[in-house]
């Protein structure tokens, strides 16, 4: 099972190779759309690597909720198979 | 008594012979675009790769975009109208529900007595109606026949719907299929997922408009994300089942023509697909935006026209849109 770290970790690489944002800037409170400047299509791109990557299914619509970097850690923490 | 029926004879197989697009004269830049929606040239192209887009004029109709589109294309092959015998539109923005417009484009094109129908498979439209004509060769219930792609979606673009507006355009994409020794259309992966009907659709049925007295006209609204999920991500698992259908991996594509919806789905699509960078990429929606049914064959004639490809050339097709519904097939080019 990953830890709250590993999913940081992970979704800054993930953060990075598809907006090209340093993955030092992927932090908790950091809001995808207005801090990292991750659209709503790439979030999109975001939301399926992620599921590859922590086994986990992310629904349209649970990806609207879905603002922080922080939001998307705990999702993924407590979807997890 | 069950009598037996004589089997049909069919050609071996078929493959466009030609290809023809029209254009409406009018560019509509996304300055023109801004003046109903609060957004930005650099949002727009951004978000959708679109700088241009051609909206059709009073007179520039379904039938008569059509009759210039099939007209090149019948040029383009070589064939005459009467040798068509069936005639194939796919659209979703002509306005007249009955008769078939294809009836009168058969008519006005002098065709003789073509089988005339039109399809409703939306951004899909041009690969079903590949596929069929393809079967109707290959079955022997026509030796010729003309695909066209028409869209007036001008007609049903919201002005103000800030995250549409500048996505829809309008034009005709016509092909004629013919027959022919060696495969040159292979089979066609298809298919519909309506539990995702609304995802993409037409705001409301006509007969609201009607009985409501409805102050907007009907309009196409789509839900961006989901759309995009499903375009990129499950529509590149359709593109190579194409592939390996015709027994062909990625290393044989010379050129790759997504439905044109939007730049960053082509994009992304290429980037799942892992396409070779030899593979020619048609990227006609920056200047034409997403004209659904005829977005296949313009991007192919354009391609053809300029020189990104050339006569011959292997090429993956893959339409997909409202239902949703899907259809990819390889072809060689004309």
């Amino acid at each position: 099972m990953a830890t709250a770290e590993n999913v940081l970790e992970g979704l800054a690489d993930i953060v990075n190779e598809i907006a090209g944002i340093p993955t030092e800037d992927v932090q908790l409170d950091k809001s995808f759309t207005d801090d990292l400047d991750v659209d709503s299509l790439s979030m999109v791109e975001v939301v399926v690597a992620a599921e590859e990557r922590f086994d986990v299914k992310i629904p349209d619509d649970d990806v609207k909720g879905l603002k922080t970097v922080g939001d998307a850690v705990d999702y993924i923490l407590k979807h997890q198979s | 008594m069950t009598a037996k029926i004589k089997p049909t004879q069919g050609a071996p197989a078929a493959r466009i012979i030609g290809v023809g697009g029209y254009r409406p004269h009018r560019v509509v830049p996304n300055e023109e675009i801004l003046k109903h929606i609060e957004s930005s040239d650099e949002w727009i192209r951004s978000r959708s790769g679109i700088a241009t887009r051609h909206w059709a004029g009073p007179d520039e109709t379904v039938v008569e975009m059509t009759l210039a589109a099939a007209g090149k294309a019948l040029a383009d092959s070589g064939t005459t109208a009467e040798e068509i015998d069936a005639v194939i539109i796919a659209t979703v923005s002509h306005f007249k529900q009955t008769p078939a417009v294809a009836t009168e484009i058969a008519y006005r094109l002098g065709t003789g007595k073509a089988a005339a129908f039109d399809i409703s498979a939306a951004c899909a439209g041009f690969g079903y109606g590949l596929a069929i004509a393809k079967s109707l060769i290959v079955e022997g219930s026509a030796t010729r026949a003309l695909v066209v792609g028409v869209e007036r979606l001008s007609d049903l673009t919201d002005l103000t719907d800030r995250s549409t507006a500048f996505l829809f355009a309008d034009g005709a994409g016509a092909v004629v299929v013919g027959p022919t020794d060696e495969p040159g259309i292979g089979p066609t992966v298809w298919g519909s997922e309506g539990d995702k009907s609304d995802v993409i659709t037409q705001t409301e049925p006509w007969d609201r408009y009607r009985d409501e007295h409805l102050e907007r006209f009907p309009a196409l609204r789509q839900e961006g994300q989901a759309v995009f999920r499903w375009a990129v991500f499950e529509m590149a698992k359709v593109a190579r089942q194409a592939l390996t259908a015709s027994g062909l991996t990625p290393e044989d594509l010379d050129v790759f023509i997504p439905h044109q919806a939007n730049m960053r789905i082509i994009d992304s699509m290429v980037k799942t697909l892992k396409l070779p960078d030899h593979v020619a990429v048609a990227r006609d929606v920056e200047s034409t935006g997403n004209t659904s049914a005829a977005s296949i064959p313009l991007a192919m004639e354009r391609m053809l026209a300029t020189g990104q490809a050339k006569s011959g050339d292997t090429a993956l097709v893959i339409g997909f849109g409202a239902g949703l519904v899907y259809a990819a097939t390889v072809v060689t080019l004309p």
